[in-house]
């Protein structure tokens, strides 16, 4: 016997999952098709990882190991580390990073739907700390073709400097510390026509997948919003005050991980705020943040810092901006 | 014309599921061998039986008095006689039995003698009272008595009289059906109502899913042709059939929980009950039969005219339920009560029977984590955080829950509905409420308890007070009785008791303190963060209580002193 509702609205996890999967196929096309196919031996590797840390740790847990491996949300935090990390980093890297963030950043805190950080940048947190020097080689425009690239990803080939080209943010930063001006420094070639080489487009692409969610409603609007109008807020300000110190709007929402934070990291429902006004400040902090560390930080970009910065005040916010119930706003009036 | 609406948020739109049930025209339902007739059907006092085992009743006889003002009056459907007045299973998921009186019908249907009624003169208590024991109430399913809601409010006047046809809930068509045939008369109704209620408008509310019920209604409304009458066409959205929902869409008005609509100058009606009102005033056709939907896993889905205390399984027959079916269920499928079994009777609350299938309604798929999606937070209609109920709940942290507004759930089931784990939600805050409820019974248990202990420990010092007192007063007394002994033997009693009387009073006031000072050390202090609501509520139980310590304190203390000292003269 059980109660009403009888009725059930065709969903599911597995179905919210795999919607985040295929919007994400969008900027994985587009940056594989530019940087080179390492991507996708990436986003296999860490989708393997993923799969087996779940499998292990539910099996450990006692826990029913199907109905978990099959609802996608293993593979949708493996896609994510994948998408984040250089294309060209050795394989022990991303199985490293993403048994870390399904160990750790999930099932020691109790599996989906328990965890406090999102595991995705945990992953990423965990890695640049750990190996910057690997995690900042970053592939130019089609550097190297396919058994090349696969040799630095599963030999001990490594990238030279040459082959290796810095990333907009972490050439900026670069060119900004040996005294250069952040116009002539964004003039170099490294550069493309806003925010270097082919990342813009990534960039678009990932803000095309974000509005697909927003369109299947798996997103609401308040964290994208929020996102890009505090960065273009505050970036807009520090480039007027100081165009060489500073770069404008347009190039931080392009460059880096700004559209997939924006649309696919900071709208993580299980470790992001939940209330819409809380969303608001959620991702108005992460955005904040993260044009703190790129402006002033020692990492190049500061995005995954600043979600897991967020995370730690997600009770907080949640508690402070509980909606009004119906009836107790206004004293009842219209 | 064009009527501003206004909109709750939240909702869901499930298929309506409502045209196998209109192909056909209301089917009057014959009468079974057996009517078992509970009578609480309402909400309020379980009514008195007004007749016994063997009685010969007639159609519309009273066979259960309304016990007191919140209560009303049920009535037998046909004649016929009564078999037994005992328990019998109700159409509830507890599966509990209820009081009922079992009418075999004799087939004669010979009517009780009408006694004339004129309601046009009648005053406004006597027209209350008349629908009271005619047993009307609200048809909508929450069955609350009609002649309650029939005052004006504190103000003098209600501003709204609105009528409920929204109907939202999926397959169930009785008030649709009923509003295209008895447009008129359910108009004519709520006027009856809105002279009552003192109304300045009457406002009917139809979703625009009933095209046919609204037009009916509009062509009804026009040939009354009063002003202040409006047929007004919603949105179709589950739960817009919810009477605050329904108030908020038309008037812009969210009734918070806890208060009543006519606080805020509104009062709501279902259709059916409005059409329940005229014909009680205008034919004096007590409540004996309502409209009730079959719906589901039937062979012939139809609305009914079915004589309430008709067992369900017999009105069933007649839809032809299917073999397949694993379950049956009153109401709809969004808020409807599973039933116990198909012995359980029609009663006023019954608008939907629906006979379920795993095909139609497939068992839930196992419950998976939440997620924090937020989905059930964008369905719910009252505005809440459903998730943060679920997580409070499950963790059995009520105080939590309720922090979070778990009382204003109206478990509509939105959330349960649109939650991509497969949670079964409503039935968590169901046993939140019900662990609240029970853990508030049981606080109030030892409440009681330990005022009794108080009071039994202050009455033993106070006797052993009294007795150390009499001792004292005798001793003293004792030299001075014997030249006083010529006079009036009650004197000495007087002038005994009179010094003794003041340290016992002293005494018995310093332990009355004592015992206040470790009840207030005591009480709850879990009220900290409360709504206005709540703390008035806490306020008026503690009002209660302290009458009741004062009852106790100053009522039986005087009389325990009282025969105290009359005892004295005669010792």
């Amino acid at each position: 016997m059980y109660n009403s509702p009888y009725l059930r609205q065709n969903t599911s996890v597995r179905r919210v999952m795999t919607t985040v999967l295929v919007a994400m196929l969008p900027a994985i096309a587009v940056q594989s098709w530019l940087f080179g196919a390492a991507l996708l031996v990436q986003i296999a590797l860490a989708s393997v990882t993923a799969l087996a840390c779940e499998a292990l740790m539910l099996a450990l847990r006692g826990r029913p190991v199907a109905p978990a491996l099959t609802d996608m949300s293993a593979l949708v935090t493996a896609w994510l580390i994948a998408v984040c990390l250089p294309p060209l980093l050795p394989w022990w890297t991303t199985v490293l990073g993403t048994a870390f963030a399904l160990i750790i950043g999930k099932h020691l805190y109790g599996g989906l739907g328990q965890n406090p950080f999102n595991p995705a940048m945990l992953a990423y947190a965990l890695l640049i700390v750990s190996f910057p020097a690997l995690m900042s080689q970053w592939p130019g425009l089609n550097v190297g073709d396919f058994a090349t690239q696969m040799d630095w990803v599963f030999g001990g080939a490594r990238a030279l400097d040459g082959v290796t080209g810095a990333t907009p943010l972490d050439a900026l930063r670069t060119g900004l510390m040996t005294g250069g001006d952040a116009a002539a420094v964004m003039r170099s070639t490294a550069f493309g026509h806003i925010a270097g080489a082919g990342w813009e487009w990534v960039a678009l692409a990932w803000g095309a997948g974000g509005l697909l969610l927003l369109a299947l409603r798996i997103i609401t609007w308040h964290v994208p919003v929020a996102f890009v109008a505090v960065m273009s807020l505050v970036s807009g300000i520090a480039s007027l005050i100081d165009p060489a110190q500073f770069a404008g709007p347009a190039f931080h929402l392009l460059a880096g991980g700004a559209m997939m934070g924006a649309f696919f990291i900071a709208t993580d429902p299980v470790s992001g705020a939940t209330t819409p006004r809380g969303k608001l400040v959620f991702a108005a902090g992460i955005a904040l943040i993260a044009w703190l560390i790129r402006a002033f930080g020692a990492y190049p970009d500061g995005i995954a810092f600043a979600v897991l910065l967020m995370n730690i005040c997600v009770p907080l916010i949640d508690m402070k901006t509980q909606p009004p119930v119906f009836g107790h706003k206004n004293g009842g009036a219209p | 014309m064009l009527r501003k609406l206004f909109s709750f948020n939240g909702g869901v739109k499930p298929d309506p599921n409502k045209g196998a049930s209109t192909r056909e025209p209301i089917a009057r339902l014959p009468l079974p061998p057996q009517l078992i007739i509970p009578l609480h059907q309402h909400i309020g006092g379980t009514p008195r039986p007004l007749v016994k085992v063997g009685d010969r009743v007639l159609h519309g006889q009273r066979i259960g008095a309304a016990d007191g003002n919140v209560s009303s009056a049920v009535h037998a459907p046909t004649s016929g006689h009564v078999v037994a007045i005992e328990p019998r299973l109700m159409p509830h998921a507890s599966g509990l039995s209820s009081m009922a009186v079992v009418i075999e019908p004799d087939g004669q249907d010979q009517r009780i003698e009408r006694e004339p009624f004129d309601w046009h003169a009648a005053s406004p208590g006597e027209v209350r009272d008349y629908l009271r024991d005619a047993g009307v109430v609200g048809l909508g399913g929450a069955v609350f008595p009609s002649h309650l809601k029939l005052a004006p409010g504190k103000a003098g006047g209600t501003d709204t009289l609105v009528l409920n046809g929204a109907e939202c809930e999926p397959f169930i068509t009785c008030d649709d059906m009923l509003m295209r045939s008895e447009a008129e008369d359910i108009l004519r109704g709520a006027l009856v109502m809105q002279k009552m209620l003192a109304a300045k408008q009457v406002l009917v509310g139809v979703e625009d899913n009933k095209p046919e019920a609204a037009a009916a209604l509009k062509a009804a409304a026009a040939a009354l042709a009063h002003a202040s009458l409006d047929v007004v066409v919603v949105p179709t959205r589950y739960p817009a059939g919810g009477a605050k929902q329904l108030i908020r869409v038309l008037t812009g008005i969210e009734v918070p929980h806890g208060s009543r609509s006519t606080d805020y100058g509104v009062q709501c009606f279902n259709v059916a009950t409005a059409l329940a009102v005229w014909n009680a005033l205008e034919h004096g056709e007590p409540l004996t039969r309502r409209i009730v939907t079959v719906a589901g896993n039937v062979d012939r889905p139809r609305n009914f005219d079915v004589a309430i205390g008709t067992p369900i399984g017999f009105v069933f027959e007649h839809a032809g339920l299917k073999p397949d079916t694993d379950k049956l269920i009153m109401g709809g499928p969004m808020m409807g009560i599973p039933l116990p079994g198909v012995d359980a009777p029609v009663v006023k609350a019954t608008n939907c029977l629906l006979a379920s299938s795993p095909a139609l309604f497939p068992p839930p798929e196992p419950e998976l984590p939440c997620i924090r999606c937020g989905e059930c937070a964008r369905a719910c209609p009252a505005d809440l955080q459903p998730f943060e109920l679920y997580w409070h709940s499950r963790a059995r942290n009520f105080g939590r829950a309720q922090e979070y507004h778990l009382f204003d759930c109206i478990e509509c089931g939105c959330c349960a509905y649109v939650c991509p784990s497969h949670i079964p939600l409503v039935d968590y805050y169901r046993y939140a409420k019900s662990e609240i409820w029970a853990r508030e019974r049981d606080k109030d248990a030892a409440d009681s308890a330990r005022e009794r202990f108080e009071f039994r420990n202050w009455r033993a010092e106070r006797e052993k007070e009294e007795k150390a007192a009499k001792l004292a007063a005798r001793s003293a007394a004792k030299p001075a009785a014997k030249p006083a002994a010529t006079d009036k033997p009650p004197a000495e009693g007087d002038t005994a008791a009179t010094p003794a009387e003041d340290p016992k009073k002293a005494l018995i006031e310093a332990a009355m303190a004592r015992a206040k000072a470790q009840k207030e050390a005591v009480a709850a202090k879990n009220t900290d963060t409360l709504t206005p609501a709540q703390q008035a509520q806490v306020e008026a139980a503690e009002a209660r209580r302290k009458l009741a310590a004062d009852m106790v304190a100053t009522g039986d203390g005087e009389t325990t002193r009282a025969t105290a000292t009359a005892d004295k003269p005669t010792e």
